[in-house]
């Protein structure tokens, strides 16, 4: 009784309610790109891989001409230098001083002062006397180029060819993964060696041995999503709208993929990288006085014992690359498509 | 009846081949009419070919045999781009998944002037987009929904964002494909009832598919009852519901359940058995209309034993 007295109906009051409320989205609108951004932001990994492939890039780029020597300029009086970097050379254990140890028990001699040069080599000079800097970054440059070429190529013919197969379906796509099957039987490595066997050694032709077989996945990869979309209601309903094939590849299909797509490249540049390294490697690379990153270990790889220096750098150069590479193309995996994950 | 024919199937039949000799009858020679004005509602259990019929009145799928009258003009025989434009604009869908109808990279406004883009209604930018709004107030949004994503809105609003496009072309005959079984119960009836403003406001004609019985019986005028790939009755809603002649109407009357306890306990499961009619090879089972306007597949004996029962 006495809580009656205490809850008088004077104390309450109609809520009044406004149906158009209900309606209202009070978040603010993100689309695609900016979501996306939003997430990567978040991602240590990915955001490190940036800033290594910025840095990267910008060396390729910008090395070369950092010193003055180019990068097929011979000089046999300064062949086989170790690496001599003004500041780092005054710390000791880096040996960045442009001395060298041939065995454990000799003293380290300093090969600048023995053959009387004055100028620093920063990264020190192959078996020519070529600067190894300029030729690293102008490898590094050749490298990144072919790979984003071939990874371009496999993109588009990639994309092409596993969205047609898909869309128009049945007997089209039933040919076109029999050639497909075909394709993926033979082996990748005698396909790439009679290709550069058969063209002149050269940028162009590694691209195209590297991009004869390498749209393949791509091709599966995207067939896979497109026969998963085209079935989508909301496809159906373009059609009842009446729109045309074009109109829905273009507006419907691929903006649906595209996260996938870039995810798909960014893994393939490495992979092209890591290609192009490994044919130079085996003697199918670029003809010789051009630097690849896979020349340039090759080169080195000869006198590792002895002179380290040459083949350290393209090395880690090389590795970090992949590696970066890896790490974005992830976080990008994270970010564009974030049903991947479970 | 003084009624008028919107649309008139004709013995259609839609088979898939799944592989070699392998074929799936999805819809079997079925055939009835829609008037003008009016909602007929086609409902069955799943897998019974109602939306394969949806689909390929509206042509997204080739009909294996049978035609498609609609007013007047065979679908399936278009031939001119410039006919077929025509049709899409006068025939439109109202999609099932709220979720996946809607192309989740395209902002709202983009996605109900589609239609709108492809016939060519809009001359200006202005114009579009004043029609977009106009829309969006119909299906009760507004303009500030137009500028978002589909992912930012819930199921009855992505619903009808998907209602908006069809209305955008302004059909006069929309095929509703199970339009309300993705949504929760408080939003079927929002999305009901919008169905049944916009067909008072817009004269439309609608095709109902569904297997919610109680909605199907709200919202249709005359309803069709389908069994794998045929249709095994047909009459006016109540007529139906009140005297359903075929066993397998009879069995799917008896699961609705009534909020009801006491109607509950006492409610009994008819289940139907395919067997009982035991159709032999003399006797062609057909719709023949057992009362006036109300139809049932049955074969010559079963016709003389349904009317006499129904006297």
């Amino acid at each position: 009784m006495k809580s009656e007295e205490i809850l008088s109906k004077q104390l309450f009051e109609p809520a009044t309610i406004d149906p158009s409320k209900g309606e209202e989205i009070t978040k603010p609108t993100l689309s695609y790109w900016q979501d996306a951004w939003l997430r990567i932001r978040k991602n240590v990994g990915a955001i490190i891989g940036i800033i290594l492939l910025v840095t990267l890039i910008f060396f390729a780029l910008v090395g070369p001409y950092m010193t003055p020597y180019d990068s097929f300029e011979q000089d046999l009086s300064r062949a086989k230098l170790p690496p001599k970097i003004p500041v780092l050379e005054n710390i000791s254990w880096l040996h960045l001083d442009g001395t060298i140890q041939f065995t454990k028990d000799q003293p380290r001699i300093d090969v600048y002062e023995q053959k009387g040069i004055e100028e620093y080599f920063w990264f020190g000079t192959d078996g020519l006397g070529r600067d190894l800097w300029t030729r690293t970054w102008e490898g590094t440059r050749i490298s990144l180029f072919i790979a984003l070429v071939a990874a371009l190529i496999d993109m588009v013919i990639g994309v092409a060819y596993g969205g047609i197969s898909a869309y128009y379906g049945g007997r089209v796509d039933n040919v076109m993964q029999r050639i497909v099957e075909i394709l993926y039987g033979i082996p990748f490595l005698v396909v790439v060696i009679l290709f550069m066997l058969i063209l002149n050694p050269g940028i162009l032709s590694i691209i195209l041995a590297m991009t004869v077989v390498g749209w393949l996945g791509m091709s599966r990869v995207v067939r896979g999503q497109i026969l998963k979309l085209k079935n989508q209601e909301f496809v159906l309903a373009s059609k009842t709208l009446g729109a045309k094939d074009s109109k829905i590849i273009i507006k419907h299909l691929l903006p649906n993929i595209t996260g996938v797509i870039i995810v798909n490249t960014m893994f393939t540049i490495p992979g092209a990288i890591f290609g192009e390294a490994f044919l130079s490697f085996i003697g199918l690379g670029l003809p010789a006085p051009m630097a690849s990153l896979g020349t340039l270990i090759e080169d080195g790889f000869k006198s590792l014992q002895i002179f380290p220096h040459m083949i350290l750098f393209p090395a880690i150069v090389i590795s970090v690359i992949m590696i970066a590479f890896n790490l974005v193309a992830d976080g990008l995996r994270d970010a564009l498509d974030p049903k991947m994950r479970d | 009846m003084s009624k008028q024919k919107l649309l008139e199937i004709n013995n259609l039949k839609q088979h898939f081949e799944i592989s070699r000799g392998n074929v799936v009858k999805a819809v079997d020679g079925i055939s009835f009419d829609v008037y003008k004005g009016e909602t007929f509602g086609l409902v069955g259990e799943s897998g019974c070919g109602k939306s394969t019929t949806g689909r390929t009145i509206i042509r997204l799928y080739n009909a294996t045999d049978g035609n498609i009258i609609y007013d007047g003009v065979d679908v399936h025989d278009k031939k001119s781009k410039k006919d077929l434009k025509m049709f899409n604009q006068k025939m439109q869908m109202i999609f099932q998944d709220p979720y996946a109808s809607l192309n989740p990279r395209m902002k709202v406004s983009d996605i109900i002037a589609e239609g709108i883009d492809i016939h060519g209604l809009a001359s200006s930018k202005e114009e579009r987009m004043d029609r977009v709004i106009e829309l969006l107030e119909t299906v009760g949004l507004n303009k500030e929904h137009a500028n978002r994503y589909p992912h930012e809105f819930s199921g009855g609003q992505r619903q009808r964002i998907g209602i908006a496009r069809a209305l955008a072309v302004k059909p006069e005959f929309i095929i509703a494909d199970e339009p309300i079984s993705a949504l929760d119960v408080s939003i079927q009836a929002q999305v009901i009832n919008l169905l049944k403003k916009l067909q008072k406001e817009k004269k439309l004609t609608y095709l109902f598919i569904a297997h919610d019985l109680s909605m199907v019986k709200y919202i249709s005028d005359r309803i069709g009852v389908m069994y794998q790939g045929k249709i095994v009755e047909l009459a006016e809603s109540d007529e139906l519901y009140s005297n359903p002649i075929h066993p397998y109407t009879k069995s799917l009357l008896s699961a609705i359940p009534l909020p009801d306890p006491e109607h509950e306990r006492t409610r009994k499961r008819i289940i139907y058995d395919p067997s009982q009619h035991q159709y032999n090879n003399s006797e062609e089972a057909s719709l023949r209309e057992v009362k006036p306007g109300h139809f049932v597949y049955c074969s010559e004996n079963e016709y003389k034993r349904y009317k006499a029962e129904n006297q």
